[in-house]
C-alpha cells in the first residue's frame, strides 16, 4: 500500500504544470536533471560506456542511498577523468553532486551517499581530459522517498 | 546544530605507487531546503555542506561540490596515488559561511 502524500502530490502535480508550461522533453523532465547534464557536456552528447555505477536495486530508505561509481581510465597526466556529475532526474531538484578527480587521484573512483525522493533514474556523467563524454544510467526502486518533511 | 564534527580514515603509510582509500564523513543535517517546519508552516531555510576539497602538500587531490540531495551526514569515499610523504587537509564548506578542517599524515616508503 502506497499512499501519496500531499508533496508527492504537489511535486507531480508541479511536474506536469511545469512540462505543460515549458513544452519540451515530457516524458522524464520531471527537474532541472537534462539541463544540468546539457550545461556540463556544453551540449555534446555523451557515448554510453567506460563507466560503472553500483546503486542498490531497490531502496527501502530513500533518505541514505549508497552510490559508488568507478571509469575506466590510466589517471595519468595525459588521460584522465576530469569531472563527473551524478544527477537524480525525479528529485525535486535534479543536482546531487559533482566530483572532480586529478592525475594523482591514481583511480576515477568515489562513493557517496544520496537523498532520492521516489523510484528515478540516476545518471553519472564523465568528462575526459581529451574533452569526450561517457554517461551511465541506472534506475533505483524507492519504498520510503528521502527529501520528505 | 550543536557541533559539527569532521572524521576521516587515511592509512598511516603507503608503498610509493599505491594507491590508498580515504574515507570522510561529517556531521551534518544538510538541511535541503524543501521542508517546512511543522509547528509554523514556515519553510526551513537551507544549509548544507556545498563543496569539500582534499589536498596533499597543498595540492588539489580531489574535490566535490555537493547539493541537498547528498545525504545527511556526507560520507566521501576517494582515492589516491602515494608518491611521496606528506600531509592531507581535509576542508568542507558550509551554506552559513563556515568550514571545517581535518588534517592526516601520510608516510610513504
Amino acid at each position: 500500500m502506497k499512499e501519496i502524500t500531499r508533496r508527492q502530490a504537489l511535486s507531480i502535480g508541479g511536474s506536469i504544470l511545469a512540462a505543460a508550461a515549458i513544452g519540451v522533453r515530457p516524458v522524464f523532465a520531471a527537474n532541472d536533471s537534462q539541463d544540468i547534464i546539457d550545461k556540463f557536456t556544453s551540449g555534446k552528447t555523451a557515448k554510453e560506456g567506460r563507466i560503472t555505477l553500483e546503486l542498490p536495486q531497490i531502496a527501502e530508505n530513500g533518505n541514505t542511498v549508497p552510490i559508488s561509481f568507478s571509469i575506466e581510465s590510466p589517471m595519468t597526466k595525459a588521460d584522465y577523468v576530469k569531472r563527473v556529475v551524478l544527477v537524480a532526474d525525479a528529485n525535486p531538484r535534479g543536482g546531487v553532486a559533482t566530483f572532480n578527480f586529478t592525475p594523482a587521484s591514481g583511480v576515477a573512483e568515489a562513493s557517496t551517499r544520496m537523498r532520492l525522493a521516489q523510484t528515478q533514474n540516476v545518471i553519472a556523467v564523465a568528462e575526459m581530459s581529451d574533452g569526450s563524454f561517457y554517461m551511465a544510467k541506472r534506475q533505483v526502486k524507492v519504498t520510503i522517498g528521502g527529501c520528505g518533511g | 546544530m550543536a557541533s559539527v564534527k569532521p572524521r576521516v580514515k587515511v592509512p598511516a603509510s603507503a608503498k610509493k605507487g599505491e594507491v590508498i582509500e580515504i574515507k570522510t564523513l561529517i556531521s551534518h543535517k544538510m538541511e535541503t531546503g524543501q521542508r517546512k517546519d511543522k509547528k509554523t508552516g514556515k519553510p526551513i531555510p537551507r544549509r548544507i555542506i556545498n563543496k569539500f576539497v582534499a589536498t596533499f602538500n597543498g595540492e588539489t587531490v580531489f574535490s566535490m561540490d555537493l547539493e541537498p540531495a547528498v545525504s545527511a551526514n556526507p560520507y566521501i569515499k576517494f582515492n589516491m596515488r602515494a608518491e611521496k610523504s606528506g600531509e592531507f587537509e581535509f576542508t568542507w564548506v558550509d551554506d552559513n559561511g563556515s568550514s571545517y578542517k581535518a588534517k592526516k599524515k601520510l608516510a610513504v616508503n
